[in-house]
């Protein structure tokens, strides 16, 4: 068995999606190059794919110090039983004590299979990662239960220390072209391609103009809003403050808009510049989806509305009064 | 066809409140339940079995004794039958150490054609056992499935939900599918049904009779455990804008927003 020590450095899983590093990977960068420099070693970015050069580089300029590049011409779609092939073989290579990838549709599917194959553990969703000075051991920490308990878990006696981890609650690595730094080609092989999994295609969500994981600005709707005509109230708001459109659990229940719009646990998890939360009073499903957002401001008639717990800015009233108004105040800014 | 779903006993945590006196998270009186992601897998099984009535489906679930409800809960929205996973030395167990014991009971019970989990539970929200289960039975996955396309005699292919919209993935039979909600709307569970959950035989299996490897199982087949637990301080300094006039509201609120430079 490989001795614990001998796992060095703190890799970052470059995920991309329509030829582009998606922003998870930059913030995770930022925040692995902080852990790396607390143990005193590199931070190490993996790109796995076809056509990727680009990409290796964007990584270096966004701050990795080396940077692995698998690709093989049959990578054009993320596959996860492909893409844990290369990884478990990367890791086997380059043995880093640390990997961070993004808690995403894609790190969700990827790194449980990963974690099986190097038996190691694996911490999910992660939204606070420091390390423990006195053993040099990752501690992670996550909410669960609908955001009910947050948890500490480590990763004792095995290596590498591998967690997903939230997107957009570390800032994202500046970019600097001048930056250098080493790129090294790994060896992807037919073996690890899986041979019987075809992608065929990818349809792109047409009601959702901005995606409501990467939107800086959401602007949400609930039960408050009594009918979906109402909505239009929302629509203009988010229009107005350049942001998405999102929606609580029952406002997707009577389908008043699609699935893809639910922000909280059954839904999406959000963490915006700013969050508008209106006419919803706040079910902790809601605030685990929302919570961990900059600025949250709300509008609801209830005073004592849930909602208005993890608000920054409060607004008590009737919405139909002051949502109308605020479009228009913000409109003349 | 033969379908085994995967389901867990999860405490109802849309019935946890939040004392906004205390500050902290009410969990009395809070019932056990069937992981509501697991209901989406179990509805889809029984779809498919409509369409292709040979169809046999067993619900297993590791956990403790009690977990037994869970199973008859399933059953009487019928499936056809269950096995209990359950040893006290699986007690402990991390996501890894889960998929390896419900891999081996898998193993156990012999060909399959689909293995079909929630997305995740609503207790530790990790959504790795599912993905997790895959990799030890070496087999492929669909994750996050929104629908069914179409199911051969050997191929599924089906929609699975991203970020910004959804991917159409078509593998091999065995597989597996972790299924979201959009994905159908769970059946209550018929009075027939429930006479018939109530009587069944639903056997108990432990570590010894799947022949699990001890090293691998509880807490000492998990790489990872809990450090420290915590409630998350959900006590923010808000500003409240509760004036009768709605337009003061609005005002204070841009000017505030304004001299934070939040916009």
């Amino acid at each position: 068995m490989t001795e614990l020590n001998e796992y060095k450095g703190v890799m970052i899983y470059g995920e991309h999606a329509h030829g582009k590093i998606e922003p998870v990977t930059f913030e995770l960068i930022a925040k692995g190059r902080q852990l790396a420099k607390t143990l005193g070693v590199e931070t190490i970015a993996v790109v796995i794919g076809n056509n990727i050069d680009e990409m290796a580089n964007e990584l270096i300029y966004r701050g990795a110090d080396r940077v692995i590049k698998a690709s093989f011409d049959k990578l054009d779609h993320f596959i996860s039983t492909s893409y844990s092939n290369i990884m478990a073989g990367i890791i086997e290579k380059y043995k880093p004590e640390i990997i961070l990838a993004g808690s995403t549709t894609t790190g969700r599917a990827l790194f449980p299979r990963v974690a099986v194959k190097v038996r190691t553990g694996l911490t999910a969703d992660c939204t606070e990662l420091e390390i423990d000075e006195k053993d040099r051991k990752l501690l992670q920490t996550r909410p669960a239960a609908g955001g009910t308990i947050m948890a500490t878990i480590v990763c004792p006696n095995t290596r590498p220390q591998m967690a997903t981890v939230r997107h957009k609650v570390f800032k994202e690595a500046e970019r600097d072209e001048n930056r250098k730094g080493t790129i090294e080609i790994f060896e992807v092989n037919s073996g690890m391609i899986d041979a019987v999994t075809v992608f065929k295609q990818f349809v792109k969500d047409e009601t959702q103009t901005i995606n409501l994981t990467e939107a800086d600005i959401i602007v949400s709707g609930g039960r408050g809003l009594k009918c979906p005509e109402h909505f239009k109230l929302i629509e203009e708001l988010a229009n107005v403050m350049g942001g998405a459109v999102g929606a609580s659990r029952p406002v997707i229940d009577e389908g008043w808009l699609p699935y893809s719009h639910q922000v909280g646990q059954t839904g999406k998890t959000v963490s915006a510049k700013i969050y508008v939360a209106i006419g919803i009073s706040g079910a902790i499903q809601h605030l685990a989806g929302m919570k961990s957002s900059d600025t949250i401001i709300a509008i609801n008639k209830d005073p004592n509305a849930p909602i208005f717990q993890v608000a920054d800015y409060c607004i008590v009233g009737d919405l139909f009064q002051i949502v109308p108004m605020l479009t228009k105040k913000l409109k003349k800014i | 066809m033969k379908i085994i779903v995967c389901i867990k006993q999860t405490p109802d945590t849309s019935e946890m409140k939040f004392d906004a006196e205390s500050k902290t998270i009410i969990r009395d009186g809070v019932e056990n339940i069937v992981n509501p992601f697991d209901l989406y897998a179990v509805e889809e099984a029984l779809r498919i079995k409509q369409e292709r009535p040979d169809t046999v489906i067993t619900a297993i679930t590791m956990g403790p004794p009690s977990a037994e409800n869970v199973l008859r809960e399933v059953m009487s929205m019928g499936v056809d039958d269950a096995i209990l996973i359950t040893d006290k030395a699986f007690a402990a167990s991390d996501t890894l150490a889960t998929s390896y014991t419900l891999a081996t009971a898998i193993k156990k019970m012999g060909d399959y054609d689909l293995l079909m989990f929630g997305k995740q539970a609503i207790d530790g929200d990790t959504a790795q056992v599912g993905p997790g289960v895959a990799e030890f039975l070496n087999i492929p996955q669909i994750t996050f499935i929104r629908k069914i396309v179409e199911i051969t005699d050997t191929n599924i292919t089906a929609q699975r939900a991203i970020e910004d919209g959804y991917e159409i993935i078509e593998t091999t039979l065995p597989c597996v599918l972790t299924c979201i909600k959009e994905l159908n709307e769970p059946r209550l569970p018929s009075l027939r049904g429930k006479m018939k959950a109530k009587k069944a035989e639903i056997p108990s299996w432990n570590a010894e009779f799947i022949g699990a490897d001890t090293e691998q199982i509880g807490f000492k087949g998990s790489p990872t455990f809990v450090k420290k637990a915590f409630t998350p301080s959900i006590d923010k300094q808000n500003m409240v804008f509760s004036d009768e006039d709605p337009e003061k509201n609005i005002d204070m609120l841009i000017d505030a927003l304004k001299s934070k430079k939040i916009i």
